[in-house]
């Protein structure tokens, strides 16, 4: 969780110094979810997200040299720098991206278990969205097939209050977010974020069931984001201060979670500082990498768009692929 | 060599590609129990079982973007729509997920998908379900199209598709479900995409077309050369992305003189891309102004006289072709 | 060793950002994640974070202060620590070029805002068309025709198209060659025909024939003829022919340097009067009115229509009326009081090539005026040799009404007015 938090902030700071471009989703205050989730992550399971994934990333274990270094555009950049802070994947570590349309990627994380359960292993789909994507008719429709054909799809709302500067209270009708699985027969619960251990047991409870008897679920898990929906966010006209500076304080999950190994003496302030210490210095390197590496050449602007482009010894079609 | 309709090469196509994958998987609308919309899937159900041939519920974003996430962990779902005019439900799925997932992962991900159904007017079903958007979709670097004309084009296509690992848009057409043609039985038979077919050979002047105004292309050559002594040469391009233009070209220096045939509404159609990529690689070689014949610019209408009056025709061919060769 | 706060980019598409309010002031403590100051960017108003522990020891940006991306804020450090404030960023804060050594060419430095995209490949050579040969007229040829005819060394402004409004096509230069090109403006009987000039026979006089003798014979006998001759300068006249015939196209309106002459006559009569006047043996005729006539060639002789009171009509009105009489005169149609009753007249052969030529008078006029063609040739101007558009005006007058002085004060007055034509449009 600290090396998320470490991660977002410099690259925060570089996004204001101006080596970053477009959109900044940061994922602080909300580390406690992706990493609870995922560090429950069998080799048969697996992750997508929306465009807040840099937490996901880095739980699932990407490397934050790759990751910082896509930010910056650059051409070793985990997407070789052609997708940017939406778009991190790691097919390896069973991690799907990453992806800039709202609840589009729902369907996505349902076809995933849809292939889990097709090949015949023992594994789910979690399918992460934000609390706005609840409403967009993709994630209704996956809902609806997941729970027909019972597929290992567990739909993680991660309800952060606000979608943009629209809080949930403004943008959702009936009695709440999770209790919309109902109307699909399909089992749902809800947890607080901020406690990374709850976040792992209602998790767990959930990843059984999908693995054992294909059953999906909706897990609504309440977090919060300290910073604005991207960077650009003055986040003034949608809430206080105060209310920031309440959960900063007073349900940080770090400061929580480190109480806890604290009082357990799993942790002593000296090696508490020590991981802190690590997880800036990994994200000042990952920066350091980042700004050394170089850019993406223009005849890089036209690869990996075609599979058989990209393998022409094993192309079977001919003609023209491209048209300028 | 056996004699099929072009319904029956889509399913013998289907047939043989699902018995050689077992990754292959049919889905869509009404394709298992219905025996399909068209009845291009019929039979299939039995033979191949509920697990290969799946009934969707009416959720075109839903399945389609289902089809896409499992295709990223090796199936190879071949998504049945029952009209093409039903991609627009599916838009985001299709053209930000489907086509662009590759890219944006630098290369890590591909979604070996098939999407396939009849895209064509002529039918008198109205505005909405009568789109035949191949220039929509090919114009998205990341996807194939193609638009097959006669039965075996259709089967030896269609297995190419479905073991292509990039993503492939496979329109077809309702009023062509009918027409018979030699299909070969051969399972290993396979027509590569990207690849044009000179369907009749000419000399004063060439068509480009492809789909259902290939047929008409061709009548209205028999016309032409009964009635008016030219030489029409008439090019199908089966093959929209990737595109054999390289035949195209070879026509045009031949001839000198083009028309371009096609059901699309003519703003932004393929026949505009073609008539660029023409006068810019072959413009020495034309000797009149390239003309086409397109949809006439309005949403489908529904009066059937009309509609066939909307859509091309062979006597709209027959009179743009004597209009090519008088210019 | 002081941290320097630069205006960071807050937004993606910020380029300056004013400084509200600072939040903190010099010598105070600050710890990272404390906020320093409210800036206003593009978008909104956010605050200003603090990444570093220390104490603010300078500010260098005033409250108000509009301040660019990367220029310094202010500068957090030890307590007492002095710091001098950096120089502002130069111009382009980019950053560093990527040093690959790969062949790749090294990608183009890109824009602060970094969305810029690099910029496209460079188009292809493109090759230069080879200009149709033609002279200085713009032809109708296909593509394939105009490189055939290139490869055969034809000439396409020989060639008559067959294509679609008048283009050539590749049929019509395949003809060419096979057939022999024609040469331009082949028309009438060819040189090579050998035989008699015309038939040997006697044909009678006519009407007309015997009183263009009758009359012609008369003047050229007893009228004292004697001939001025002055060269204008028709370019302003062309110029504004051009002008008005281009304007008022859509209008019909096509005026001929004919039109502009006939009224450029009447307004000479109207400066030199004593050239509209008739010889009556014991008195002289004023006329107050100026019918100024115009020699139209007809089969088998010619004759002068009248434009009546041409001092008072405009040059549209006098156009109009002279394409009329013309056709009228070529059909045979005029009546007589349509070409009689002139007091001045004009005959021009300039479209015939004829450079100057001496009318006869037509009595009862006292004078005629013969118009040549147009030619370019070199004159000077202001010390310098240039091209001029010269006109050859040659005045016929009768000496029993009209001296030389009188003709030349009328003769100078129409070149005045034919060098500058918009005086005779008013």
């Amino acid at each position: 969780m600290m090396r998320i938090r470490r991660f977002e902030e410099r690259s925060l700071r570089a996004y204001q110094g101006k080596k970053i471009g477009g959109f900044l989703h940061l994922y602080i205050g909300q580390e406690a979810v992706a990493v609870g989730c995922c560090s429950l992550m069998g080799a048969d399971d697996h992750v997508i997200t929306a465009y807040r994934d840099h937490g996901h990333a880095i739980a699932v274990g990407m490397d934050t040299k790759a990751l910082m270094a896509e930010l910056y555009g650059k051409v070793t950049g985990c997407s070789k720098g052609k997708g940017g802070s939406m778009h991190y994947f790691a097919p390896s570590l069973n991690y799907w991206g990453g992806h800039g349309i709202v609840g589009g990627q729902i369907p996505l994380g349902t076809g995933l278990a849809y292939g889990v359960k097709y090949q015949g292993k023992k594994g789910a789909a979690m399918a992460f969205m934000g609390d706005g994507a609840v409403n967009q008719g993709a994630v209704h429709e996956a809902m609806n097939l997941a729970a027909l054909w019972d597929l290992p799809c567990i739909f993680v709302i991660e309800n952060n209050r606000y979608s943009m500067g629209t809080s949930q209270l403004r943008s959702s009708a009936g009695p709440g977010l999770a209790e919309r699985a109902a109307a699909y027969g399909i089992n749902w619960s809800k947890c607080y974020g901020h406690d990374i251990y709850e976040v792992r047991d209602t998790m767990n409870e959930v990843l059984q069931l999908a693995r054992n008897e294909h059953k999906p679920s909706v897990v609504e898990i309440d977090t919060y984001r300290y910073r604005g929906h991207s960077v650009a966010d003055p986040d003034k006209t949608y809430r206080t201060r105060d209310e920031i500076d309440d959960y900063r304080k007073n349900k940080d999950p770090l400061i929580a979670f480190k109480a806890t190994l604290l009082a357990e003496g799993v942790l002593t302030e000296d090696s508490s500082s020590v991981i802190d210490q690590e997880a800036r210095a990994e994200a000042d390197l990952a920066a350091e990498f980042a700004e050394a590496s170089p850019y993406p050449t223009p005849e890089d602007i036209q690869k990996d768009v075609y599979w058989e482009a990209d393998h022409p010894d094993q192309r079977t079609s001919q003609g023209r692929l491209f048209f300028n | 060599m056996p004699v099929l309709t072009y319904r029956e090469a889509v399913r013998a196509a289907l047939s043989e590609e699902l018995a050689r994958d077992e990754n292959v998987v049919l889905m869509g609308e009404e394709v298992a129990q219905f025996n399909g919309a068209y009845k291009v899937s019929e039979g299939l159900l039995d033979k191949f079982g509920p697990k290969r041939i799946v009934d969707t519920p009416i959720s075109e974003a839903g399945f389609i973007g289902t089809g896409i996430g499992a295709s990223m962990l090796g199936i190879r779902p071949v998504m049945e729509l029952m009209f093409w005019s039903f991609y627009s439900v599916a838009f985001d799925q299709i053209l930000n997920n489907a086509a662009n997932v590759r890219y944006m992962s630098g290369g890590l991900i591909n979604c070996p998908i098939v999407i396939r159904g009849p895209a064509n007017g002529g039918t008198n079903v109205g505005a909405t379900h009568s789109h035949t958007p191949e220039n929509v979709l090919a114009n998205h670097p990341g996807v194939k199209v193609v638009v097959p004309s006669t039965p075996a084009d259709a089967k030896g296509l269609l297995k190419s598709a479905i073991r292509d690992n990039d993503p492939v848009f496979f329109l077809e057409n309702t009023i062509l479900y009918g027409e018979k043609g030699e299909v070969s039985d051969d399972k290993d038979l396979l027509i590569p995409l990207g690849l044009a077919d000179v369907k009749r050979e000419g000399t004063d002047l060439t068509i480009v077309t492809y789909g259902r105004c290939v047929l008409h292309s061709l009548a209205a050559a028999e016309i032409i050369a009964e009635k008016h002594g030219a030489s029409v040469e008439v090019v199908d391009l089966r093959s929209i992305r990737p595109l054999d233009f390289d035949t195209v070209l070879k026509s045009v220096a031949k001839t000198h003189r083009v028309l371009i045939v096609e059901e699309q509404k003519p703003f932004c159609s393929v026949g505009s891309q073609l008539g660029f990529m023409i006068q810019e690689e072959a413009f020495d070689e034309l000797d009149a102004p390239i003309l086409r014949v397109s949809t006439l610019d309005a949403p489908a209408i529904y009066s059937p006289p009309m509609e066939t009056v909307q859509l091309p025709s062979i006597e709209r061919v027959v009179a743009a072709v004597l209009k090519v060769l008088a210019s | 060793m002081a941290d320097i706060i630069e205006m960071p980019k807050l937004s993606d598409t910020m380029t300056v950002g004013t400084l509200i309010k600072w939040l903190k002031k010099e010598g105070d403590a600050v710890v990272s994640g404390d906020m320093l100051a409210e800036v206003e960017t593009d978008k909104a108003t956010m605050e200003l974070e603090c990444f570093f522990d220390g104490t603010l020891i300078k500010i260098f940006a005033a409250e108000g202060a509009q301040v660019e991306l990367g220029a310094p804020l202010c500068a957090v450090g030890e307590k007492g620590e002095k710091v001098e404030a950096p120089a502002p960023p130069t111009a382009s804060t980019t950053p560093e070029k990527s040093a690959s050594p790969a062949a790749a060419e090294p990608p183009p430095s890109p824009a602060p805002a970094l969305a810029a995209p690099p910029p496209p490949p460079p188009p292809a050579a493109l090759t230069p068309e080879p200009a149709p040969i033609t002279a200085g007229r713009r032809i109708k040829i296909s593509p394939l025709a105009r490189k055939l005819a290139q490869a055969k060394g034809i000439d396409p402004s020989q060639i008559k198209g067959t294509g679609t409004g008048g283009r050539i096509v590749r049929a019509d230069i395949e003809n060419a060659e096979k057939n022999g090109v024609p040469s331009a403006g082949a028309s009438g009987p060819s040189i090579l025909v050998k035989g008699p000039i015309q038939e040997d026979k006697v044909s009678p006089v006519s009407g007309m024939r015997s009183t263009i003798a009758k009359r012609l014979v008369e003047s050229k006998t007893q009228l004292p003829h004697f001939y001025l001759d002055v060269e204008v300068d028709a370019g302003p006249l062309l110029a504004l022919r051009t002008q008005i015939n281009t304007g008022l196209a859509a209008d019909g309106i096509k005026l001929s340097v004919n039109d502009f002459i006939l009224k450029a006559s009447a307004e000479a009569l109207r400066k030199v009067p004593a050239v509209n006047c008739s010889w009556e043996g014991t008195q002289i005729r004023h006329h107050s009115r100026a019918h100024v006539s115009f020699a139209v060639a007809i089969a088998d002789g010619l004759i002068t229509p009248v434009v009546f009171d041409a001092h008072v009509k405009s040059v549209f009105d006098i156009s109009k009326e002279a394409k009329i009489l013309g056709k009228a005169a070529k059909a045979k149609k005029l009546q007589p009081a349509q070409f009689t009753g002139g007091t001045f007249c004009v005959s021009n052969l300039g479209m015939m090539g004829i450079n100057s030529f001496k009318a006869i008078i037509n009595p009862p006029n006292a004078a005629i005026l013969a118009v040549g063609a147009t030619v370019e040739k070199p004159v000077v101007v202001n010390g310098h040799i240039v091209i001029g558009q010269r006109m050859n005006l040659t005045l016929s007058c009768d000496h029993r009404v009209v001296d030389g002085a009188v003709g030349a004060q009328f003769l100078g007055a129409l070149r005045d007015l034919v060098e500058s034509p918009a005086l005779l449009l008013v």
